[in-house]
């Protein structure tokens, strides 16, 4: 009935929850990749961290009864993650970027390997916080209907955006990304920092992939992740590096990847499919757009392979 | 009098007979050959420990694993069938990674090169076959070719990182077919899956004689000699070495870095999309979701294996194609998840890229040890 009543309406009105939704995993995987690329290592095996992430989450979930403790499984196990790539790439001659990549092969394959079992039960959620009681609209409701996770994030992205500038912590992290020898100089172990740095930025995709499996879509299958993991790397760049920027850039991916379902909900079915593509094509152009063959990119950690 | 021989005796022995210069050829090889198939096994023994692990015996996996892609005159061809796509893809990934580039989505080229050569067949419904099946090639390789062109085109002239366009390219590839799968190119008979109109019998191409196994295996392997063919022996592939070695140097020495970029990446797309179009023409017979199987990622683990040479791919491809072919079988048999075939080649892929950091440590590889000494 209502869903006529405000007709087209009901598209911006998806997508902002949409992106409310859909944003949060792309705000995790970024900030932890933010970090990670802020020491000079590049991680493109968070895709990989994402999917074991989600399962492990839905797994504990599933067998404690506890969202929460699923949460943490995911955490650690993207600890583990990370810490493994931090470690292997500290080794002569060992491309960060490719062991990104059979990481995330890695990663999905071991989810799907310990996941079968928990395809079929069904584990309980993380608790949102409905801030749109004040509207008799269950689409309001439902758009403000928001995921303690999503607040998390966007604290934790003020927090780091203050931290980088202002910590000592974020000082080092900082002076090794940019300059290896200059962290020597200092008596710094740049492989010791990026190991840290890369053991906590899977931790937080880890976290990223459960808010997947626990809230939304909410369930684990083995199509759970649609590259967010790879997208939130190339968000990052875009994001020049900056813990705030990757948050608006995550709301404005997570605006995209709603598009399509919110033209569905209003009877537009025709091009689902393409649609369905806007957050990749939109992360190309923006690739496109903010790259240049002539000079650096403003901000790049200098140690940054993907950048050199 | 004595019956020993010193060592520099036995150099002289075999620099009379013309030893030397064979040891120092097999020194100088050895250690690609060697290290390569070191990891391989030390990444077989993690997997056992793996499958320790989750309590089932890796002796019984490894013996199902022999039988489901190498025991029989059946389960050879099963593997000679998979490997023919993934020659192919595994070309997509190796030919721009000697340039230095690390292209990752030849998925996306096999899913365009299918669509367009399955488009093509349905429109020319009616002409002679050998045309059609010619025009149904020329369309997948042109298919992939411009997607990964792109891809190269967009890394020299934009500086866009490879890596991430390749694989955003990927998904918006399979978001282009499922809408046209779906939409215009539908065969309307198709209900459960959508799918491409089917090809007509004559448009579709048949097995090697006397085997299973269709025709993309020879063309996969042809594609593999001409590409080794392009790189070691002719000025093109010298250049691209070059220019993978060091583009600056490259520009230096006034070589045309950019057209090499577009070319190389153009024909790894094009040899990728050729793939996709023997899926369709060989195997599926319309192009439709199945045309995503993930050759495209396993083709990543074939070429880092054979790292980055064309010759070598082809052994390695037969080999990956027979664990692929195997999963099957391992999950009847053995209870085990169809991912253990992933985390076999997730696990392979670790140990095989940690193995770069070993070249060039051990003596025993260093012609220099063999070389004649004065």
């Amino acid at each position: 009935m209502e869903t006529t009543d405000i007709g087209l309406w009901g598209v911006p009105l998806a997508m902002l929850g949409g992106a409310i939704r859909v944003s949060t995993p792309f705000i995790f995987v970024s900030l932890g990749e933010a970090i990670t690329e802020r020491s000079g290592r590049i991680n493109l095996g968070l895709e990989g961290t994402l999917v074991f992430g989600a399962m492990s989450a839905y797994a504990v979930a599933v067998m404690t009864g506890s969202p929460w403790l699923g949460l943490a499984a995911a955490g650690v196990a993207g600890l583990c993650f990370g810490l493994f790539h931090g470690w292997i790439c500290k080794f002569p001659k060992v491309n960060d970027i490719a062991i990104g990549i059979a990481l995330m092969l890695f990663g999905t394959g071991l989810a799907f390997f310990f996941g079968k079992p928990f395809i079929q039960p069904s584990a309980p959620d993380l608790p949102a916080i409905p801030f749109g009681t004040w509207s008799d609209i269950p689409q309001v409701q439902a758009a403000l209907n928001v995921n303690v996770l999503f607040l998390i994030g966007a604290a934790l992205a003020v927090f780091l955006w203050w931290a980088f500038r202002n910590t000592r912590i974020g000082l080092i992290v900082r002076v090794v990304g940019d300059s290896a020898d200059a962290a020597r100089a200092m008596g710094l172990n740049p492989n010791t920092v990026r190991l840290l740095a890369t053991g906590v930025g899977g931790a937080l995709a880890g976290i990223g992939g459960a808010y997947l499996s626990l809230y939304y879509p909410g369930s684990w299958t083995e199509r759970i992740s649609s590259g967010q993991g790879l997208m939130a790397v190339a968000l990052v760049i875009f994001a020049r590096w900056n813990p705030l920027g990757c948050f608006a850039a995550a709301l404005l991916f997570g605006g995209a990847g709603a598009l399509g379902p919110a033209l569905q909900s209003v009877g537009v079915t025709q091009g689902y499919y393409l649609f369905y593509a806007a957050p990749y094509i939109l992360t190309l152009i923006i690739m496109i757009a903010t790259s240049s063959p002539s000079r650096a990119l403003a901000g790049a950690p200098g140690e940054l392979s993907i950048t050199r | 009098m004595t019956d020993t021989v010193s060592s520099a005796d036995v150099r002289t022995i075999l620099d009379a007979r013309g030893y030397r210069p064979a040891l120092e050829w097999i020194a100088r090889r050895a250690e690609t050959f060697v290290i390569p198939l070191a990891a391989l096994i030390v990444g077989m023994v993690l997997f056992s420990l793996f499958i320790l692990a989750v309590g089932k015996s890796p002796v019984q996996l490894y013996e199902t694993m022999w039988r489901g892609g190498f025991g029989s005159w059946f389960s050879i061809q099963n593997s000679l069938s998979r490997a023919a796509p993934l020659l192919l893809a595994a070309l997509c990934v190796a030919l721009p990674a000697r340039l230095g580039l690390v292209v990752i989505g030849g998925e996306g080229a096999i899913v365009l090169g299918g669509v367009a050569a399955a488009a093509i067949g349905v429109a020319l419904n009616g002409a002679p076959s050998v045309l059609v099946i010619f025009l149904m090639g020329v369309g997948g390789v042109a298919a992939g070719g411009i997607w990964i062109g792109a891809v190269g085109a967009l890394r020299h002239y934009r500086a866009v990182n490879e890596t991430i366009s390749s694989l955003l390219m990927a998904y918006i590839a399979i978001a282009l077919m499922n809408h046209l799968v779906e939409g215009p190119l539908r065969d309307p008979a198709s209900l459960n899956k959508p799918s491409t109109q089917p090809l007509a019998d004559i448009y579709r191409i048949g097995n090697i004689p006397g085997m299973e196994v269709h025709w993309g295996l020879v063309v996969g392997i042809l594609a593999c000699l001409l590409s080794w063919l392009l790189i070691e022996k002719t000025r093109w592939g010298f250049a691209a070495r070059i220019a993978g070695g060091n583009v600056r140097a490259a520009q230096v020495q006034g070589l045309a870095v950019g057209p090499l970029i577009v070319g190389f990446t153009a024909l790894a797309g094009g040899f990728a999309g050729l793939a996709g179009m023997l899926e369709v023409a060989a195997v599926q017979g319309s192009a439709n979701g199945s045309l995503a199987a993930g050759y495209g990622y396993t083709g990543i683990l074939v070429a880092f294996l054979a790292r980055h040479n064309p010759l070598a791919i082809i052994p390695v491809a037969i080999l990956l194609g027979g664990i692929d072919a195997s999963g099957g079988l391992i999950q009847r048999r053995m209870d085990l998840p169809d991912a253990t075939v992933l985390v076999l080649q997730g696990m392979l892929f670790i140990v095989i890229l940690f193995s770069e950091t070993f070249y060039g440590r051990f003596k025993l590889f260093n012609p220099d040890l063999w070389q004649r000494s004065t």
